[in-house]
């Protein structure tokens, strides 16, 4: 079965950056640049938190629109980035409506979530999780 | 050099007056004395004059940030340094929020901002660049949150920028103004905001964007491991579950919990005012620093129905710690839940030290009380529990429509002198003290410290130790000299930067372990001795702006009120006073 990063509940959220900085060590970065999950206040912290990922799409539009099939679906749902193929267009940033692919400025290249859980190992508080993809 | 050392002694140096910034590579001090506090002090020996005025444009504010920033868990903390416009000495503020990392992935290890803006200036921070935005349109927005609220909407780097801002108390010079860092945390003992606002700064932004590889990935992720499952357990466990307001209740047991100006160490509504009583009633989130899983920042939520229009309701957040409800709550004998948490947003909102407010407002009750002053000097009924009064006299604090609060906005130190009732103002070093009424070291502490922090070394615990075991007081001598000795070992961890409440997790072998897998070569014993080669430069530099301990006045009310230890003695307090300044003496001549 294929997995996928689930948000379980973003309300338990504290805001704590854990999960982003464990994605950027996974690569061997120090920092927030490299991360492929974000979060950010919902307009205050008092509001709590929104936690942005790749939620795997079964048909995913960031692919479609991507010229050099550099974003290939991944059976069950989600993509695989090819990055030798990319050319750095940024079409399957503004294709994603929740947000989750944003562009590296150092390699030109997109950055997305491998769904391979490291953050959530690392996530204090059970918001997220790595979920296998449930049969529709 | 690893890349991660490299890049840390970039310090950025900001002209206010002439708008200019340019980095330096500080390797020569972030070399000898590993960053944070450390670092902060040197930077200050530089910068600061010894008779530099404290809101004059000769003053410096100096961040700065160490190795563990960023990388580490519970490395959150940022150390700002400055004269202290309360004492007209070296001072040091910590605050955490997003602040620490925001300045790591910038680029810098210190920021060090020279001079007096013109006009009002905001600063925005980015990787590689520094704008100075105009800040008119915001100077006077009294509210510190809704300063933060325009400049999210208008300023880069969502979700992990820092922005620290003042509110009218700074613009209006009240000495102990704070400085607000996202919500709810900040910079809030000794002054700062006031500095701020004397060199027209009323915001930074500061928007990260670097990355940087690790030299020795394994090394690195193996002792985070260790960290992280560390600093989730039991070493933290306080701080997460009631948070710092668990102390209320173990104070008052104790009979050491602060209460109507210090004259008692027991308040009968601290039942109303626990830790237990706010998580059961109107604990409503928790939120964290950046990196750190404990979360220790309680909200609570307020509901209330507006007075002039029926089924008119708002929903307010606001955090709450032990130190502002001693300060509001039982030093102000205020034990309704709803008007504290009205008084801790009062402070919020204007931009007040939350510890000297309530301590200021507690002489000026008892003053009210004993007729050396009026009401129509207070031009409220100030008296104990009456949290409305309370909510005026902060207004007034901040608009100072007459002399009394003119004074008011100086200290407590400055109202005593000019009103009287100098034996029941408490100030330590004319600093308002942090809540703990454990016995003499706590207080000894006080008037030797930097932050006026209970933080500064912990000295409550070393009060509460020798009460729980019985054993008599140290001599003076070894009072000063466990102090001091705590206090060494904590600029170890205020250089590195971490949050004091993260001391029980990392001890020294860890310590060096951690430093080792970034790059740096630091045994357990070389910490130590850092940590005092710190401290006594810090102590160094005060002496040269002329501190000395033995000239402070000893407010009689600690000599008074009983403690655990019983009634503190002049005498004792003085002796360790003196022995502090020989010892000072000693160690800086050499």
């Amino acid at each position: 079965m294929v997995k996928r990063l689930a948000i379980l509940d973003a309300n338990r959220c504290v805001g704590c950056q854990l999960c982003m900085l464990a994605c950027s060590r996974r690569l061997g970065f120090a920092g927030y640049e490299k991360s492929a999950i974000r979060v950010r206040s919902a307009g205050g912290v008092e509001r709590g938190f929104t936690v942005v990922v790749c939620r795997a799409c079964l048909d995913p539009p960031c692919a479609r629109v991507c010229p050099e099939d550099a974003l290939i679906p991944r059976p069950g749902g989600g993509i695989i980035l090819r990055p030798e193929r990319c050319n750095g267009c940024g079409h399957c940033v503004e294709a994603c409506d929740i947000g989750a692919i944003w562009m590296d400025e150092e390699t030109g290249k997109p950055i997305v979530c491998v769904y391979c859980g490291y953050c959530a190992q690392f996530c204090p508080h059970k918001v997220i999780t790595l979920q296998e993809v449930e049969a529709v | 050099m690893s890349d991660w050392v490299k890049t840390l002694s970039r310090v950025l140096y900001v002209d206010l007056a002439r708008k200019r910034y340019w980095v330096e590579d500080r390797e020569d001090l972030f070399g000898k004395w590993l960053g944070g506090i450390g670092v902060a002090s040197q930077l200050y020996k530089e910068e600061v004059p010894r008779a530099a005025d404290p809101l004059g444009p000769e003053n410096t504010i100096i961040f700065a940030v160490g190795p563990l920033t960023g990388v580490f868990p519970m490395a959150s903390k940022t150390i700002a340094v400055f004269k202290s416009p309360l004492n007209g000495y070296f001072a040091e503020s910590h605050a955490g929020g997003r602040s620490a990392s925001a300045i790591r992935f910038a680029g810098y290890g210190a920021i060090v901002i020279r001079g007096v803006s013109e006009r009002p200036i905001c600063l925005v921070i980015e990787p590689d660049r520094v704008r100075f935005r105009d800040a008119s349109a915001l100077w006077g927005v009294r509210s510190a949150e809704t300063v933060g609220r325009i400049l999210r909407e208008i300023t880069p780097g969502a979700g992990v920028r820092s922005i620290l801002r003042i509110g009218g108390a700074g613009e209006k010079l009240v000495r102990y103004a704070m400085v607000m860092v996202e919500t709810f945390r900040h910079f809030g003992r000794m002054g700062l905001g006031a500095v701020f606002g004397s060199k027209k700064l009323k915001a930074i932004v500061i928007a990260p964007g670097k990355v940087y590889r690790f030299p020795d990935m394994k090394r690195y992720r193996d002792i985070y491991q260790k960290i992280y499952d560390l600093a989730k357990g039991p070493k933290t466990k306080k701080y997460h579950d009631l948070g710092t307001a668990e102390n209320v209740l173990v104070l008052d047991a104790i009979g050491a919990l602060p209460t109507k100006n210090f004259s008692s160490g027991r308040f009968d509504g601290a039942g109303e005012i626990s830790g237990e009583a706010l998580v059961e009633n109107v604990l409503a989130r928790r939120v964290a620093c950046s990196a750190c899983p404990v979360a220790c920042i309680h909200l609570a939520a307020i509901r209330e129905e507006y007075e002039d229009e029926k089924f008119m309701y708002k929903t307010e957040f606001i955090s709450y710690d032990y130190e502002p409800i001693y300060a509001l709550g039982t030093n102000l004998g205020v034990k309704d839940r709803f008007g504290l948490l009205k008084l801790f947003k009062a402070v919020e909102d204007w931009g007040l030290d939350a510890i000297s407010t309530g301590v200021i407002l507690a002489w000026a009750t008892e003053a009210l009380e004993r007729g050396l002053i009026t009401k129509s000097e207070t031009l409220v009924d100030l008296r104990w529990g009456d949290w409305r009064s309370y909510v005026a006299a902060i207004e007034n604090i901040v608009r100072q429509p007459n002399e009394f609060y003119k004074v008011l906005a100086m200290g407590v130190e400055e109202a005593a002198k000019r009103y009287g009732g100098e034996d029941f103002a408490m100030s330590f070093n004319k600093v308002e003290p942090a809540g703990y009424l454990t016995g003499p070291l706590f207080f000894i502490s006080l008037a030797i410290g930097f932050r006026h922090s209970h933080l500064d070394s912990g000295a409550y615990s070393l009060d509460q130790r020798i009460f729980s075991s019985g054993e008599e007081l140290p001599s003076p001598r070894e009072a000063v000299q466990k102090i001091i000795e705590e206090e060494a070992w904590r600029q170890v961890l205020t250089s590195l930067v971490l949050c004091l409440f993260a001391r029980g997790v990392y001890d020294e072998n860890l310590t060096s372990e951690a430093l080792g897998s970034l790059g740096y070569s630091y045994s357990s014993a070389d910490l130590r001795k850092l940590g005092r080669e710190i401290y006594f430069e810090k102590q160094r530099l005060k002496w040269e702006e002329g501190f000395r301990a033995s000239n402070l006045r000893i407010p009689k009310r600690i000599t008074e009120t009983p403690t655990p230890l019983g009634k503190i003695s002049k005498e004792y307090f003085e002796e360790a006073l003196k022995e502090f300044d020989n010892i000072v003496k000693k160690s800086i001549i050499t």
